[in-house]
């Protein structure tokens, strides 16, 4: 969907962006990770023709990026906000005509935003009076009015209220089945691993490691396993303890292991103590703290 | 795809249009407009209330004199009073003040005009000074002149009033009445107009700018249009705001005044009208006088002049603002951005007299080329007949400076929306530039 060759920016002596390779596929949810000032907007911002890349080419499908893929964009930056003396209404109608949409199209399609997220009540508001989360949800449906082909959210569950957040989220799946392109920009990397299905990680303007979610956290499993006993058990033989607390199901111990445990599953299951077990795969933050402590790891093509 | 910018031009129009205050200020403008032609006039007719003076006129210089309406003079008999008596009748009367003109030794004018006391009950207004001033120096003027042995009939016979008809030399012997004073005044008049215009106006952009940015709408906006087009939309779709403002603020002052002046004061009208002709030696001529001078202003430049340096001095003007607005977070930052874009159209403001009385001079000249402050300079200069190369290079200028501001405004606009928490220097502004 939107592939970036060697794209760098630089702001006044800072380089935003080094030499960034990117490629986002057609019909993925993609997470944008990297800590605040890694250079995600300027690549968003890039993306959304808001400003130019000194060097490097962005493709959207298999063209150039141009000025008229911008109806096929949807974006809602992290510094959103609405014309507050406008009616709601009017507003998300000169936002869906700005992208292209006939008033007429807008208009129906607006309708049917406001019945689906229960808004109907709102059209004739003021924006100023209307709730934090209400003018989310306005926003979020002039983001998705035009029906655009790529959604990019930056930064999008800061702000929301969890009952919006969920709700938005169940949304923007919603629009992924439906064919749309989703990225996802945050600093927050848990927040957005469960929905995602490929990252890509930026630290000081450059990509650290991009790709399929599941293909990069199995590549960086660094043999840890869990497992969870009806009872305490004290002797783990010469494996490394990581931790070990109470839950739920009993107690749960995370271990370090250079191969498969097959001998202690075996044994504790023979005691029918196990009541679980797990290998697991590190979060995207554990691989960021990786990666920036020792480096990127390199694939081993066997 | 309709083009983005007319629906920018749109909603910044009717957003505004549709303000209550805008319907407020729309015609509140014109009836603020009647009453500056109006209530001076009103104020000069309104007559203050008549005072009754007592005069002790000791050389009987004044005598028999009754003053006139507004200040009637009454007079004591010296042989029966002096000074302290007649200030204790002064305190238990109902007169208003006492003037006192001493004889002195032998009734010596000098002495005389160095020695005259005015008692009030309450301070004399200058109005009243300023009438028995002029009252007494004609009585001591002609005291003077008859002990010199002079026939004041004579004086007044000697004293002339010259008027010169002025005239500008036209290319076929048609001579044109000049019209000097019509001219100031028609300069002055579109001048303050266009400054009016120009900073009211590009003050609104500078806000709508700065509404954007801390709104955090901005950046919604420019990922469906360029900067640019945005900027440029909301200085033409306030310009508009501006001219259908203007065009009903001159409709509904014309009615207003015409409506005042026949129903509710025609006779104030009238007495003005007459006190204008009485002033003239020559009363029933200065229609004609007026109208002949009319006829030597070249309306159709001053006309369209004023049409071009409205807009070419808003436009050029609000592109400055806007860029000033894109670069601050708050209101009271932007003072520091403000005050250099201003002080050229307050100058162009402070000369204005001077370029009025020399309207070809090397200050009015300069002042008509550089473009900040020749919107002002030139429309002041315009009335007066300007040589037409220099109308056109001015405008040239104008045009050009637009286009290179607009751009540079441009790219400070782009990047300053986007700035938030952040106190812009003067440094950092140029650096935008070559972003």
């Amino acid at each position: 969907m939107i592939t970036a060759k060697k794209v760098s920016k630089e702001y006044s002596s800072k380089l935003a962006l080094d030499g960034v390779d990117l490629s986002i596929p057609k019909g993925s949810i993609y997470g944008l990770l990297g800590p605040n000032g890694a250079g995600k907007t300027s690549f968003i911002r890039i993306m959304n023709q808001i400003t130019a890349p000194d060097k490097g080419e962005v493709y959207f499908g298999s063209e150039l990026l141009q000025p008229r893929d911008i109806a096929r964009i949807g974006y809602l930056p992290e510094e959103r906000g609405l014309y507050k003396k406008m009616k709601v209404g009017e507003q998300v109608l000169y936002l869906a005509r700005l992208k292209g949409l006939t008033t007429n199209e807008a208009k129906s399609r607006a309708k049917e935003w406001f019945e689906r997220l229960e808004m109907s009540g709102w059209w004739d508001k003021k924006v100023e009076d209307l709730s934090k989360g209400m003018a989310q949800k306005v926003q979020f449906v002039t983001t998705v009015l035009h029906e655009p082909e790529l959604l990019i959210f930056d930064e999008p569950f800061t702000g929301f209220d969890p009952i919006n957040t969920n709700l938005i989220k169940g949304e923007i799946q919603r629009l992924n089945e439906n064919g749309a392109t989703v990225i996802f920009s945050t600093h927050r990397m848990e927040s957005v691993e469960e929905i995602c299905n490929h990252i890509g990680l930026i630290d000081n303007g450059k990509v650290m490691i991009e790709g399929d979610l599941l293909d990069i956290r199995k590549h960086y499993k660094n043999g840890t396993f869990a497992f969870t006993t009806r009872t305490a058990v004290s002797d783990w033989g010469p494996h490394e303890v990581l931790s070990q607390k109470e839950d739920h199901m009993g107690y749960r111990t995370v271990l370090k292991s250079s191969e498969f445990p097959k001998e202690l599953v075996i044994t504790l299951s023979e005691k029918e103590s196990l009541v679980a077990f797990e290998e697991v795969l590190p979060t995207v933050s554990d691989i960021f703290i990786e990666i920036v402590k020792n480096g990127p790891k390199p694939w081993n093509h066997e | 795809m309709s083009n983005p910018i007319f629906l920018i031009i749109q909603r910044e129009f009717l957003s505004r249009v549709r303000k209550k205050t805008f319907l407020l200020v729309t015609l509140i403008g014109p009836l603020a407009f009647a009453a500056l032609m109006i209530v001076p006039g009103l104020l000069a007719t309104m007559p203050e209330d008549s005072k009754q003076i007592i005069v002790l006129d000791e050389p009987t210089l004044l005598l028999p004199h009754e003053g006139k309406e507004q200040y009637t003079l009454e007079y004591l008999d010296p042989r029966e009073n002096d000074l302290e008596l007649a200030k204790e009748l002064l305190r238990d009367s109902q007169y208003d003040a006492l003037l006192y003109i001493p004889s002195g030794e032998n009734w010596d004018p000098d002495f005389i005009k160095n020695n005259i006391l005015l008692f009030g009950k309450e301070d004399p207004s200058m109005e009243m000074q300023g009438y028995l001033d002029y009252l007494l120096e004609e009585q001591i003027n002609k005291a003077k002149l008859l002990k010199n042995g002079v026939d004041p009939e004579v004086i007044a016979q000697i004293k002339t009033n010259v008027t010169i008809k002025s005239f500008t030399l036209g290319e076929e012997g048609t001579d044109e009445q000049s019209a000097v004073p019509i001219k100031m005044a028609l300069g002055y008049i579109t001048g303050m107009l266009i400054y009016f215009f120009i900073f009211f106006y590009s003050v609104q952009v500078m806000r709508g700018v700065m509404e954007e940015k801390s709104s955090r709408i901005v950046e919604v906006i420019i990922s469906s249009v360029r900067p640019y087009q945005l900027m440029m939309g909301k200085i033409l779709g306030i310009g508009l705001v501006g001219v259908v403002q203007f065009i009903i603020w001159i409709g509904l002052s014309g009615i207003l005044y015409t409506v005042i002046s026949t129903f509710i004061f025609p006779e104030l009208f009238a007495e003005q009208a007459a006190a204008g002709a009485a002033g003239n030696p020559a009363g029933d001529m200065v229609g004609l006088e007026v109208l002949d001078m009319l006829r030597s202003i070249d309306f159709t430049t001053v006309i369209l002049g004023f049409t071009f340096y409205f807009f070419g001095g808003y436009f050029l003007y609000s592109a400055l603002f806007a860029a000033v607005g894109s670069a601050v977070d708050q209101e009271a930052d932007s003072q520091q951005f403000m005050l250099p874009v201003t002080i050229p159209m307050i100058l162009a403001i402070v000369t204005a007299m001077n370029v009025i009385q020399a309207p070809n001079g090397a200050l009015a000249f300069w002042m008509s080329m550089i473009p900040l402050t020749s919107p002002i300079t030139m429309m002041i200069r315009l009335p007066f007949g300007i040589p037409l190369w220099e109308v056109f290079l001015s405008g040239a200028i104008l045009v050009g400076t637009f286009f290179t501001v607009v751009g540079l405004a441009g790219k400070i606009y782009r990047v300053g929306i986007l700035m938030y928490g952040k106190k812009v220097t003067w440094k950092e502004l140029f650096k935008w530039l070559k972003y």
